[in-house]
C-alpha cells in the first residue's frame, strides 16, 4: 500500500480558475501521492473535470500553479506532458480499428512493426481484449470501448494516469466489475490513477485518498474510512452515505474525552482531540447502521433510548426505518439487515435503539 | 440526512453544438486567424463590388463617357419611370405567387415523408431530387416544350380530340412563368420543411391526441406551427432567388412576363447603361431585403420554437 | 389515419409526376428521329448523340465548365474548411455576424452577385474571362461548403482530437490523423455539391464570361436555334446520367461519414 512518506507526483497549489464570472476553482490545494489511486468526488459542477483537465493541460489555471514529477506545468502542453486520460465518451478513434488506436501515441516512436504489434498486444492483454486487434471500434460494446480506451492510455506507460468519469456510461453490473478490475488494473501496473467521479460507493470502493469537493473548493481530503466514520463537516458528511445529525450540548471538556449531552438521547463520552467550553452547543452525527432496533419496547440496553416508527423504506436485503426518539420531535433513520427472523417493523411500532458512544462523530458545522 | 438530489443526478456529457465551444479553444486569435482566408474572399470579392455597385449607381452614363459627379438622377428615373416600376412589381408578384404556389403544393410532400416515410425517407428525398439534377436551362426549355404552341399538352389534348385550337394561355405569360418556377424550386420548399417538420417530438402529437384533439385540430393545433420554422426558411429560399431570376421570363414569359432582371441585363448590355442597371439592381435588393425581413418579423413568433 | 394516409399518397404520386415531367421528356426527344421539338414522335435515333460528339464548341464549353467547376469547388471548399473549422471550434466576437456575412450569397440574387463583379471587371479594366466566372462561382459554392463543413467538423466529438493531444501528438500530427480522415467525407461531398453547383451555374456565368462559353453558357446560345434543340436534348439526358452517378457516390461518402459519427450525440443532417 501507499506509505505515508511516498513523495508527491502531481503538486496542486493553490489554483483557481475562472470561466468568465464563473468560478470554477477557488483555490484548490493538494497532494497526489506516486502510485497512489486518488479519487475527485463532489456533485454536479464542483470544478471536478475542470481540475482533471488543468492537470491534462487541456486547461489553464487563471492563478496558482501545478508540479508534475517535481517540474512546474505551466508550459507545457498536453502532448508533452507525463499524463494520459481516459475520456469519459472514451474518444475511440472511429476511423481506426482497435490496434492502431491502442498504438496510436506509440506511432511517433518509428518502432519496428513486430515490436509495436508486441506492445499492443500486450496493452490489449493487460484489459483482457486479447486478440481484438482487428477489430473495427464502431463495432464494440461499451465495456469495450472502455477498455480500449484504458489500453490506450497505459501503453503510453503515464506516470499518471486521468480518468473522468470513466465508469458512468456503463449499467450498473458492468460498473461494478469494472469498480474491482480499474483498482486491480491499478495495483498491477502501480501508476498513479486520479478518478473523477459523483458517486460515492465508487470511490469509496476504488480509491486510497478522496478530495471531496464542493464549489471549487477541497472539503476534505482524506482515506474512504477516514471520510466515512469522521467527516469534516455537515456537506461531507451528508454527500458521503446518510448521516443523522443531532444537536448536542458540551458538559466536560478535556484534551483526552469529551462529554456531551446528546438531545433526546442522553449523556455520552467521546474521544476528542479538540476541547470545547462547557455548555457550547454542537451537533453530532450518527450512520443509520450504527443504530440498532432491538425489537423489544422493554429490551434494557445501557445505552439505548424507546423510537416509534414513524415510516420505512424496504429494499429487500435492507429496510430504513425514520424513528421518532424517546417522543420527541427529533427523528434519526435506522438501518437494519433483513437477516433470519427479523420481523419488519410498521409504522406506529414502539421499540428500543441501542447505540455507542464511539459511533457518534463531531460535526463542524460548516 | 444525504440529499438524494445531490447524489442521484445524471451525468450528461456535454453537447457540443454549433455555438458552446470547449473551454480549452476560447481562444479568439485562432479563431480569426482561420476565419480570415474565406472572410477576405468575401470582403474583396462580394462587399466590395457591391459598395462598387452602389457607387456606380451614383454616377451617370452619357453614351461612351461616364460622368462621375454623384447624383440620385438614376434612382429618380428608376423609381419615376412607370416601366421600370411595373417590372419590379411584376417580378415581386410573380416570386410572391411562386413562392405561395410552391411552399403550399410543397407542404403536404414534406409531410408525407416526415410522417409516413418510416424506414425510406431518404430514398423519397432522392426520389423528391433527382429531377433536378440536369440542366437548370434545359429543365426551364423543357417547359416551355410542354407547354408550347404544338407542345406535349396541346399535342395530347388535341390527340384526344378534347380541343381543336392549341391553347395559348398557358405559354408567353405570367402563369407559364410562375407553374415553372414553382417546378424548379420545389426542392429549395421541400426540404427545409421536411427538416422542421421531421424534428417534431412525435410524442407532442401523441399528447395532443391523449387531450382528445382529432386529427384536424392536432394539424393545426401543433404539427403546423411547429413546422414554421422551416416554412418560414422555404419562403425565403425561394423567393429572393426567384425575384433576380432570368431564365425562365426570358424562355417562358412573353412581354408581359418579363422581370427586372431582364431589363437589368439589358441596362449592362444593349442599353450600355450600366449606372442605371446598377440602381435598379439596388433598388430591387433593398426591396427584396425589406420584404424578407419584414417577413420573418411577422413570422418571429413562430419561429420562437426552435428548429 | 389509414385513409388520410392513402389519399395523400395520391397528392404525392401526382407531384412526383409533375416533377419528372420535364425529365421523362428528356430520353424521348433526345431519340426521336425528328428535328421538330414536338409531337407526336416520329422514329429512333442516335444522330443526336453523334451530332455532340462532332459539336467541337460544345467540346470547348464542356472542357471550360470542367475546369470552371473543379477550381471553384476546390477553392471554396478549402475557404470552407477554413470557415468550419474556425466557426465549429473557436469563440470570438463577432462570430454570428462573419458568418451570417459569409453565407450572404445564399440569399443574394445571383444577378447581383454577376452585376456586382462584372461592375468591378469594367471599372478595373480587366477582361472577362473563365477567371472571373471562377470568383462568381466560388463565392456562390462557399456557403454551401461551409454549412456541409460546419456540420461535419460539429459531428465529431471534439474529446476526440484532445485524445490525440493527450496521446502525444502535436497540434500538425492530430489534424492529419484525427481532423481530416473524420471529415474527409464532407470535404469530398462538399466538393461534389460546389461541383455540380458550378457546373450548371448559369447567371454569373453569362454575365462574366469572356470568351470561354461556359456549358450552361452555351447552352443558352443553342435555344435559340430550332435545329440544335435536339442534340440539346441528348445533352441534357447525358447530364441526368453524370449527375445520378455523381449523386450516388456522394450519398455513398455521405453514408460512410454518418458510420463514423454514429455514436456522436450531434446530429447529422446538414444545414441545408
Ligand atoms: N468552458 C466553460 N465556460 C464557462 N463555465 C464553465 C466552463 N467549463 C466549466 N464551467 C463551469 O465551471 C464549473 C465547474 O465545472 P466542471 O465541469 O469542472 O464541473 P464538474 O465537477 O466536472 O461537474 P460534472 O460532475 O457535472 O461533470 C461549473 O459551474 C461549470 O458551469
Ligand atoms: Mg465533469
Amino acid at each position: 500500500m501507499i506509505s505515508n512518506s511516498a513523495k508527491p507526483i502531481i503538486e496542486i497549489k493553490n489554483v483557481e480558475k475562472r470561466f468568465g464570472s464563473v468560478t470554477a476553482l477557488d483555490g484548490v490545494t493538494l497532494d497526489i501521492k506516486e502510485g497512489e489511486f486518488f479519487s475527485l468526488l463532489g456533485p454536479s459542477g464542483c470544478g471536478k473535470t475542470t481540475l482533471l483537465r488543468i492537470i491534462s493541460g487541456f486547461d489553464f489555471p487563471t492563478s496558482g500553479s501545478l508540479y508534475i514529477g517535481g517540474e512546474d506545468m505551466a508550459e507545457v502542453p498536453p502532448n508533452l506532458r507525463p499524463t494520459n486520460m481516459v475520456f469519459q465518451s472514451y474518444a475511440i478513434f472511429p476511423h481506426l480499428n482497435v490496434a492502431e488506436n491502442v498504438g496510436y501515441g506509440l506511432k511517433k516512436l518509428k518502432l519496428p512493426k513486430a515490436e509495436l504489434e508486441r506492445r499492443v498486444n500486450e496493452a490489449l492483454a493487460l484489459v483482457d481484449l486479447k486478440g481484438f486487434g482487428p477489430r473495427e471500434s464502431h463495432a464494440l460494446s461499451g465495456g469495450q470501448r472502455q477498455r480500449v480506451a484504458l489500453a490506450r492510455a497505459l501503453i503510453m506507460q503515464p506516470k499518471v494516469l486521468l480518468l473522468d468519469e470513466p465508469l458512468s456510461a456503463l449499467d450498473k453490473k458492468l460498473r461494478d466489475a469494472m469498480q474491482i478490475e480499474l483498482r486491480r488494473l491499478q495495483q498491477t501496473v502501480g501508476i498513479t490513477f486520479v478518478l473523477v467521479t459523483h458517486d460515492q460507493e465508487e470511490a469509496l470502493i476504488m480509491s486510497d485518498r478522496i478530495a471531496v469537493m464542493f464549489d471549487g473548493k477541497v472539503s476534505q481530503l482524506d482515506t474512504p474510512e477516514k471520510l466515512y466514520r469522521r467527516p469534516a463537516n455537515r456537506r461531507v458528511a451528508s454527500f458521503i452515505g446518510v448521516m443523522n445529525f443531532i444537536p448536542a450540548k458540551v458538559v466536560s471538556s478535556n484534551s483526552k474525552s469529551l462529554v456531551i449531552d446528546i438531545t433526546a438521547i442522553g449523556k455520552a463520552t467521546l474521544d476528542a482531540d479538540e476541547q470545547y467550553a462547557a455548555g457550547a452547543d454542537i451537533t453530532v452525527g450518527i450512520r443509520p447502521e450504527m443504530l440498532t432496533i432491538l425489537y423489544s419496547e422493554t429490551a434494557d440496553d445501557k445505552d439505548s433510548f424507546a423510537a416509534t416508527v414513524n415510516a420505512r423504506s424496504y429494499y429487500g436485503d435492507m429496510t430504513y426505518y425514520d424513528v421518532r426518539i424517546n417522543d420527541t420531535n427529533i427523528h434519526a433513520t435506522i438501518s437494519m439487515r433483513n437477516t433470519a427472523g427479523r420481523p419488519v417493523l410498521a409504522p406506529g411500532a414502539k421499540t428500543r435503539v441501542s447505540w455507542r458512544p464511539d459511533s457518534f462523530t463531531i460535526i463542524a458545522n460548516v | 440526512m444525504a440529499n438524494s438530489s445531490e447524489i442521484s443526478y445524471l451525468q450528461q456529457p456535454a453537447k457540443r453544438t454549433f455555438w458552446s465551444i470547449p473551454k480549452a479553444y476560447q481562444d479568439s486569435a485562432r479563431g480569426y486567424f482561420l476565419i480570415s482566408p474565406p472572410l477576405l474572399y468575401s470582403l474583396v470579392m462580394l462587399a466590395a463590388p457591391l459598395v462598387l455597385v452602389v457607387l456606380l449607381s451614383l454616377w451617370t452614363q452619357n453614351y461612351l463617357e461616364l460622368d462621375r459627379t454623384i447624383t440620385l438622377k438614376n434612382y429618380v428615373e428608376a423609381v419615376t419611370e412607370p416601366l421600370y416600376g411595373l417590372l419590379i412589381s411584376r417580378s415581386l408578384m410573380i416570386s410572391g405567387m411562386v413562392t405561395l404556389a410552391t411552399v403550399i403544393l410543397a407542404y403536404p410532400i414534406a409531410y408525407y415523408v416526415a410522417m409516413f416515410g418510416g424506414k425510406r425517407k431518404s430514398m423519397w428525398l432522392l426520389l423528391i431530387t433527382i429531377p433536378f439534377w440536369t440542366s437548370y436551362l434545359i429543365r426551364i426549355f423543357l417547359w416551355k416544350v410542354i407547354l408550347g404552341y404544338n407542345g406535349v399538352i396541346n399535342g395530347s389534348l388535341m390527340g384526344l380530340g378534347l380541343i381543336e385550337e392549341p391553347l395559348t394561355f398557358i405559354l408567353y405569360n405570367a402563369n407559364a412563368v410562375v407553374l415553372t418556377l414553382a417546378h424548379a424550386w420545389a426542392p429549395f420548399a421541400i426540404l427545409p420543411i421536411y427538416v422542421s417538420l421531421s424534428r417534431i417530438d412525435k410524442s407532442l402529437l401523441e399528447a395532443a391526441r391523449d387531450l382528445s384533439d382529432n386529427a384536424f385540430q392536432r394539424f393545426f393545433r401543433v404539427t403546423l406551427p411547429l413546422s414554421m420554422p422551416g416554412v418560414v426558411a422555404a419562403c425565403l429560399i425561394v423567393f429572393i432567388p426567384t425575384v433576380g431570376d432570368y431564365v425562365t421570363p426570358k424562355l417562358l414569359g412573353g412581354t408581359d412576363g418579363l422581370m427586372i432582371a431582364n431589363m437589368i441585363q439589358i441596362q449592362f448590355g444593349k442599353a450600355n447603361n450600366a449606372p442605371l442597371g446598377s440602381a435598379l439592381a439596388v433598388v430591387a435588393m433593398f426591396i427584396v431585403a425589406a420584404i424578407s425581413i419584414s417577413f420573418v418579423l411577422l413570422t418571429r413568433r413562430f419561429l420562437k420554437t426552435k428548429g | 389515419m389509414e385513409k388520410s394516409s392513402r389519399s395523400l399518397l395520391t397528392y404525392v404520386l401526382v407531384y412526383l409526376t409533375f416533377l419528372y415531367a420535364p425529365v421523362f421528356l428528356l430520353p424521348i426527344f433526345a431519340f426521336n428521329d425528328s428535328a421538330i421539338i414536338s409531337l407526336p414522335l416520329s422514329g429512333f435515333t442516335f444522330d443526336w448523340f453523334l451530332m455532340l460528339w462532332q459539336t467541337k464548341a460544345l467540346h470547348e464549353a464542356f472542357y471550360n465548365s470542367m475546369m470552371i467547376a473543379l477550381i471553384s469547388a476546390s477553392l471554396s471548399t478549402t475557404l470552407g474548411i477554413f470557415a468550419a473549422r474556425a466557426t465549429s471550434r473557436f469563440e470570438f466576437p463577432g462570430k454570428r455576424g462573419i458568418v451570417g456575412f459569409l453565407m450572404l450569397p445564399l440569399v443574394l440574387p445571383e444577378i447581383i452577385v454577376g452585376v456586382a463583379l462584372l461592375v468591378v471587371m469594367i471599372q478595373l479594366g480587366l477582361s472577362l474571362s473563365a477567371w472571373t466566372v471562377v470568383i462568381g462561382h466560388v463565392l456562390v459554392c462557399t456557403p454551401f461548403a461551409i454549412a456541409i463543413l460546419s456540420s461535419a467538423f460539429n459531428s465529431f466529438d471534439i474529446s476526440l482530437e484532445e485524445a490525440s493531444l493527450d496521446l502525444g501528438v502535436n497540434k500538425i500530427g492530430t489534424f492529419f490523423r484525427v481532423i481530416l480522415p473524420m471529415v474527409a467525407p464532407g470535404i469530398i461531398s462538399s466538393f461534389l455539391i460546389a461541383f455540380t453547383i458550378s457546373l450548371d451555374e448559369f447567371i454569373i456565368a453569362f454575365f462574366l464570361t469572356g470568351t470561354d462559353a461556359t456549358l450552361p453558357v452555351y447552352i443558352w446560345g443553342q435555344l435559340r436555334f430550332p435545329a440544335r434543340l435536339p442534340s440539346i436534348m441528348a445533352l441534357g439526358f447525358l447530364m441526368v446520367l453524370l449527375s445520378l452517378l455523381l449523386l450516388l457516390v456522394a450519398e455513398y461518402f455521405r453514408r460512410r461519414s454518418t458510420q463514423f459519427s454514429a455514436n456522436s450525440s450531434a446530429s447529422n443532417e446538414s444545414i441545408l
